[in-house]
């Protein structure tokens, strides 16, 4: 998958739970989930649900923890996608 | 030095009116909160009428933001933060935005059980191996304290955050732990209340033990019927009521409307001992509670004008009335008046208490007395213990100084407390 349309799908789904609606402006694969866009961090298993559903893949208990922030979260995604 | 303790900020969500306004106009006007629910009807429920408060997405969506309604499915929870950020609202406070907390106000508010719709969805997934599915927000909504928790954290609360719990004694219980603890100077304001769950999975339970009426589902709005001699069962309900409890002294530095003050009360329970079970009340405990909720208050049982009983429209109505009468001494032409909010909006369980002690509160802000509707046949049981005139049946104008409201409830507890008309100096 293309990285800006993976980039934009991710920020689709990140965006429900941010708490710093500014911060979305300048989403990009530096950004940190809890630091920058303020999501709680209860929710990042939310986001993880999200991204599973949204690109039909399943993330292991180890991926989990490390999907902090875009980066990760693109590379884990990319990972998953080419398992398939 | 103990302090005086006055409410001066009320909330609530009832199944005959959403907001102070809306609920006093219902309540002045006998308008009944019970209708059909083509839900229970069709779970093959014998009682398949309830009073459940009508919320729209625009009037929800005030109190939560998106992220929080996403996979939100606590009706407890919505009631309960409707009632307690509109009863802040109304004793003209606002919500803290530093990052410090309201060290001098706290929660006690109490649920019968939280989330039961949410706990349902979990447990099928969790049967259905999806458990990593459940999402973050299972506990928050399930927890017995998650209703304590979401006001907390909406009103930025640092005192002591709790709920509290005691089946149908809840609401009442919670504003009499709620005017100790501020009594004791350990907190300047308190936010009491408590809420109810809706639905089938709450109400199924009593549905089963055949203390619902099966006799109304065709005309829902007489279904509600306490001190009725054609009383056939209680009709189940929910919502939510919530108080800002203040002491006098905080609430005359900031020039607060005080609605009335809590001279005083009583919490017991009949042990489940003598007359006493899990579900029937143990008269001694009941009348006990409220002999020592007069004396806790430093009123005489004359002074009383206006009782709210707990009066579910069960068979125990002319039970609860005898013990009225023996505990104050006072019967025939010489009882107060006493009416049932449950007459309009059903029995809302663990939300009963707080809801109509709102209704006995706005009773006497406006000096009235509500109607009891649906018991134009009283109870022969009840007539010759009280005169008929002192169970109105319509909207009498009435200023009422002293109230006693009582609440009874499963496990044989009781609470009664007493409040008194606020006139200022």
């Amino acid at each position: 998958m293309d990285r800006s349309v993976l980039l934009s799908k991710l920020k689709v789904i990140v965006a429900n739970y941010s708490h710093d609606k500014d911060a979305l402006e300048y989403f990009n694969e530096s950004t940190d989930f809890i630091k920058d866009l303020k999501i709680n961090s209860a929710n990042l298993v939310d986001v993880v649900l999200d991204v599973e559903e949204e690109f039909d893949i399943e993330i292991d208990n180890l991926s989990m923890e490390r999907m902090v922030n875009v980066s990760a979260a693109m590379e884990i995604i990319s990972d998953k996608l080419k398992e398939k | 030095m103990l302090n005086r303790v006055v409410i001066t900020g009320m909330g609530v969500v009832a199944p005959n009116g959403v907001g102070l306004t809306p609920f006093l106009e219902a309540i002045q006007n006998g308008r009944s909160g019970i209708s059909y629910h083509p839900l229970l009807a069709s779970l093959e429920f014998s009682c398949q009428i309830a009073g459940t408060p009508v919320l729209s997405d625009a009037l929800i969506a005030r109190y939560f933001s998106e992220i929080e309604l996403r996979n939100f499915n606590s009706s407890g929870i919505l009631y309960g933060v409707i009632a307690a950020m509109d009863a802040w609202k109304d004793a003209g406070l606002t919500i803290a935005t530093s990052d410090e907390p309201d060290w001098d106000s706290g929660t006690i508010f109490g649920s019968g059980t939280s989330g039961v719709d949410k706990f349902r969805e979990a447990i099928y997934k969790i049967d259905a191996l999806q458990t990593r599915r459940l999402g973050s927000n299972v506990v928050s909504q399930t927890m017995a304290s998650g209703i304590s928790a979401y006001i907390g954290g909406k009103l930025g609360l640092g005192n002591q955050v709790s709920s509290n719990s005691s089946a149908c004694t809840t609401g009442t219980e919670s504003i009499l732990m709620a005017y100790e603890r501020i009594k004791s100077g350990q907190a300047k304001r308190m936010l009491a209340g408590s809420t109810s769950d809706s639905g089938p999975y709450i109400w199924a339970g009593f549905d089963a033990m055949k203390v619902c009426t099966f006799k109304h589902n065709e005309s829902p709005e007489t279904g509600s019927r306490p001190m009725s001699a054609s009383a056939s069962g209680f009709v189940p309900g929910s919502g939510a009521g919530a108080f800002v409890l203040e002491s006098l002294d905080s609430a005359l530095a900031r020039g607060a409307r005080i609605y009335a003050e809590i001279l005083g009360g009583n919490l017991n329970s009949g042990g489940q001992r003598g007359s006493g079970t899990m579900t029937a009340p143990n008269a001694m405990a009941v009348q006990r509670c409220i002999r020592k909720a007069i004396q806790n208050a430093g009123i005489k049982p004359s002074e009383i004008d206006l009782i709210n009983g707990h009066l579910t429209a069960t068979s125990k109505d002319a039970l609860e009335i005898q013990n009225w009468a023996e505990a104050l001494e006072r019967s025939g032409e010489d009882f107060p008046y006493i009416n049932s909010l449950k007459s309009m909006v059903g029995h809302c369980l663990s939300a009963a208490g707080s809801i109509e002690c709102v209704a006995a509160l706005l009773q006497m802000q406006h000096s009235f007395i509500a109607p009891n509707l649906n018991c134009e046949d009283l109870n022969p049981a009840i007539t010759p213990l009280i005169s008929t005139n002192k169970i109105p049946q319509k909207q009498i104008p009435h200023p009422i100084h002293i109230l006693a409201k009582a609440s009874f409830g499963f496990g044989d507890v009781n609470a009664c407390i007493i409040f008194k008309k606020h006139i200022d100096n």
